[in-house]
């Protein structure tokens, strides 16, 4: 009982990344029918951003500049990131979407594709290749409940990560924004028509997608203080796959999906070796994606539907 | 582009570029070859004299591309060197023997095609041979082009012509290249791990086409897994399958101890020489070009176009997808045993999501649905990626910035939707085009 607590506690963090990069993938598609392939640089370009804004404050906070409380800190880090990860969202749409539009979609993947080994590269030639360690924003203390170790800071990532995405979700439920951007997903061609700017909702969705993984990659370095350039690609495609899991489109089929997928690859690893973790998730999702083609909440593909 | 278009548009009207056509027009592609040939003979005999005299170290190895990044300084003694070794002889010999080319090309015209085919095929291997032979750099990458052609067309037939965006063909690679190495280490090699060789190891070059075979054939079989839930799903999920399957191979290798694991499984003999690797590819391309062309490969186009009136059409969709998955994976799977045997060394992770970013660029860099975009991206990739080797790391944001604006102004790529028709290569070209065109507008 203690182990699988145990374990269902490391998978609910770690599919909170999953979650949280998946929602961004899930609203692209929704409205514009393409998968943004950049979004895992993207999250990984948001963590580096964290790296240096939360250096930043501590460093102002430690020499009394600006001294601050810890959680205050936290919370302009989360801020400045997702502000400063969100512009860089919109660039992408802009540079790497907008133009291509109206060709294949294909093609638009291999743009995002090259977007994100811009971004890898970029990152490798400004700051090299060694590894960087995240400052300690807020100090970890363990609680021993049950046998179950529970730290702080992974409390405070599920919280904040649920948080974020009820947020999103009662974004795009109630309010304005969040009902052009559901009416995009429902009927693009229409939408214009109807005095809104698909390009301004596009450029939107970006930004937000682009916030939520930046608060993925805070997390993730807060979780695991350890940054490296590559470090999207893996845990991007692993979210990407969980956004086809959920259900293309699908916000809170992606949610859901990423933490499926966080569970999965814990208690695999967990029960077998670790070293086959990949093998038997990506064999789970096979086997769902064989009886279930269309994810958790998707939109079966039919013949009827395209006529 | 309006400002590219306008300036090509120029040039096309040019007295210059009218004056060259007209030359040029009756050369056939065998003229070429000629011409080719001959200058790669003369490069060998002196082409060191000349870099000499030109004040290179040694021969430019990729006609200057490799040295221009490193070496800017001698960017013009490399353009002389390369104007006056192959610019030059090619088209001069071109021009010259073009009667005594159309004549050949006339003559094998009375014997069934393969036979004219051969003697072309015969002639370009015989350019690239004395080409590569300048220097082993040369050859290495004249078999790694080679190969990416192979892995570039067969990504093709199901991305391009079934119009599916398939993530697997690093999977497929990764069985085929890891079914033929542990082949032919097991019959023909003294392995630690599998022990002494089962074959005479004299043998082995013979049966080496076989073991590319069961490396083709064991990918061929591994692409079931992506091919029967195609029949269900197309498109994203099709996508993600197939992306899974990439991962599921490469954890599988990796967690196969008895092929070395993570740490890869090195040992494999040294039997993939040019020779054969050109007549596999060319094997390739021929058996894919005439594939797409079948009715058969028309059924993939409309599979790709709307899949419910190809169903309609009685076009099998099932068996299509089926062929074309396996037949795909098949390629994919002797590129692999070939690149195994290359490198003598294979390691899971080379398998990876970067190899299908580069797989994936080649493709659509030259273009869908097009046999010859394919050999173009595949070259033209590999081309640029061995030039902007000097820049390092910064390599790969010049390479990205360029596939990105070849998306933006070509989102099909270079050369897409074109097809590669081989009787019109090999026959002569008795009439110009401005001929052909003055006998149509007269009768």
């Amino acid at each position: 009982m203690t182990f699988f607590l145990q374990n269902v506690m490391n998978a609910l963090q770690w599919g909170s990344f999953y979650a949280l990069i998946a929602l961004g993938y899930s609203m692209v598609y929704s409205i514009l029918m393409l998968f943004n392939f950049a979004h895992g640089d993207i999250f990984m370009t948001g963590s580096y951003f964290g790296f240096f804004i939360s250096s930043a404050l501590v460093g102002l906070s430690i020499t009394g500049t600006l001294p601050l409380p810890s959680w205050l800190l936290l919370v302009l880090t989360i801020l400045f990131t997702m502000i400063a990860t969100a512009f860089l969202g919109m660039i992408v749409e802009r540079v790497a979407y907008r133009p291509l539009r109206d060709a294949p979609r294909a093609s638009a993947a291999i743009t995002g594709l090259m977007v994100g080994i811009i971004l890898e590269t970029g990152n490798l030639a400004l700051l090299g290749a060694q590894r960087r360690n995240y400052p300690t924003l807020i100090e970890t203390q363990t609680y021993l409940i049950g046998g179950v170790t529970i730290t702080s800071t992974r409390v405070m990532i599920i919280a904040l990560s649920i948080l974020l995405m009820v947020a999103l979700h009662l974004f795009i439920r109630r309010t304005k924004w969040g009902m052009a951007i559901r009416a995009m997903a429902y009927d693009y061609v229409v939408l214009p028509l109807m005095g809104v700017s698909s390009n301004s909702i596009a450029v939107m969705t970006f930004a937000l997608g682009s916030a939520l993984a930046a608060a993925a990659g805070i997390f993730f370095g807060i979780a695991y203080p350890v940054l490296e350039p590559y470090m999207g690609i893996l845990i991007g495609w692993k979210a990407f796959v969980a956004a086809i899991l959920g259900g293309r489109g699908s916000i809170p089929g992606a949610a859901l999906a990423g933490f499926l997928l966080g569970f999965i690859e814990i208690f695999v690893a967990a029960i077998f070796p670790s070293t086959v973790r990949d093998l038997i998730a990506y064999s789970i999702i096979l086997v769902i994606l064989t009886f279930r083609p269309h994810g958790f909440f998707g939109e079966p593909y039919s013949a009827q539907l395209r006529l | 582009m309006a400002v590219i278009d306008r300036a090509l548009s120029k040039y096309r009207n040019s007295a210059l570029a009218g004056r060259l056509r007209q030359a040029f027009s009756r050369v056939p592609v065998l003229g070429w070859l000629l011409g080719g040939l001959a200058a790669a003979i003369i490069e060998r005999s002196v082409g060191y004299p000349l870099s000499r005299i030109l004040g290179m170290a040694n021969v430019p190895s990729l006609f200057g591309f490799d040295s221009a990044l490193s070496y800017p300084l001698l960017i013009p003694n490399t353009f002389l060197y390369a104007v006056l070794m192959y610019l030059l002889p090619i088209t001069i010999i071109a021009r010259l023997s073009e009667p005594l080319a159309n004549r050949l090309a006339a003559w094998l015209l009375n014997f069934p095609n393969w036979v004219s085919l051969i003697v072309h095929l015969v002639l370009l291997y015989a350019a690239m041979h004395m080409w590569a032979f300048m220097g082993d750099y040369r050859v290495l990458l004249l078999k790694l082009i080679l190969i990416a052609i192979m892995v570039t067309l067969s990504l093709n037939v199901v991305n391009g012509y079934m119009g599916e965006f398939s993530c697997s063909h690093p999977g497929f690679m990764a069985l085929g290249a890891y079914s033929a190495s542990v082949f032919t280490v097991l019959f023909f090699v003294q392995d630690s791990v599998f022990g002494a060789p089962l074959l005479p190891p004299f043998m082995g070059p013979f049966l080496f086409p076989l073991a590319l075979m069961i490396g083709g054939l064991v990918s061929a079989f591994g692409a079931l897994f992506i091919a029967i839930p195609s029949f269900r799903t197309r498109g994203d999920y099709l996508a993600i399958i197939s992306l899974a399957f990439t991962f599921i191979v490469k954890s599988f290798f990796e967690n196969l101890e008895i092929v070395g694991g993570p740490r890869g499984f090195m040992g494999q003999p040294d039997w993939a020489n040019l020779p054969l690797i050109f007549v596999i590819t060319m094997l390739c391309v021929l058996i894919i070009n005439n594939f797409v062309r079948s009715t058969l490969g028309k059924a993939l186009n409309a599979v790709r176009d709307d899949e419910i009136a190809a169903e309609a059409m009685s076009v099998d969709t099932r068996k299509t997808k089926m062929v074309a998955f396996l037949f795909s994976a098949f390629w994919a799977g002797v590129a692999g045993g070939l690149l195994a045997h290359v490198l003598r060394y294979v390691n899971p992770s080379t398998f990876g999501i970067f190899k299908l970013s580069e797989v994936l660029a080649m493709v659509y860099l030259g273009g869908l649905n097009s046999v010859v975009g394919s050999v173009v991206g595949a070259v033209g990739f590999n081309i640029l990626s061995e030039a902007l080797r000097p820049l390092e790391i910064l390599k790969w944001i010049v390479i990205a910035v360029l596939l990105i604006l070849v998306m933006i102004f070509r989102p099909t790529g270079l050369i897409a939707f074109r097809e590669l028709k081989i009787e019109d290569l090999i026959k002569p070209k008795t009439e110009t085009e401005e001929e052909v065109e003055h006998v149509a507008a007269s009768s």
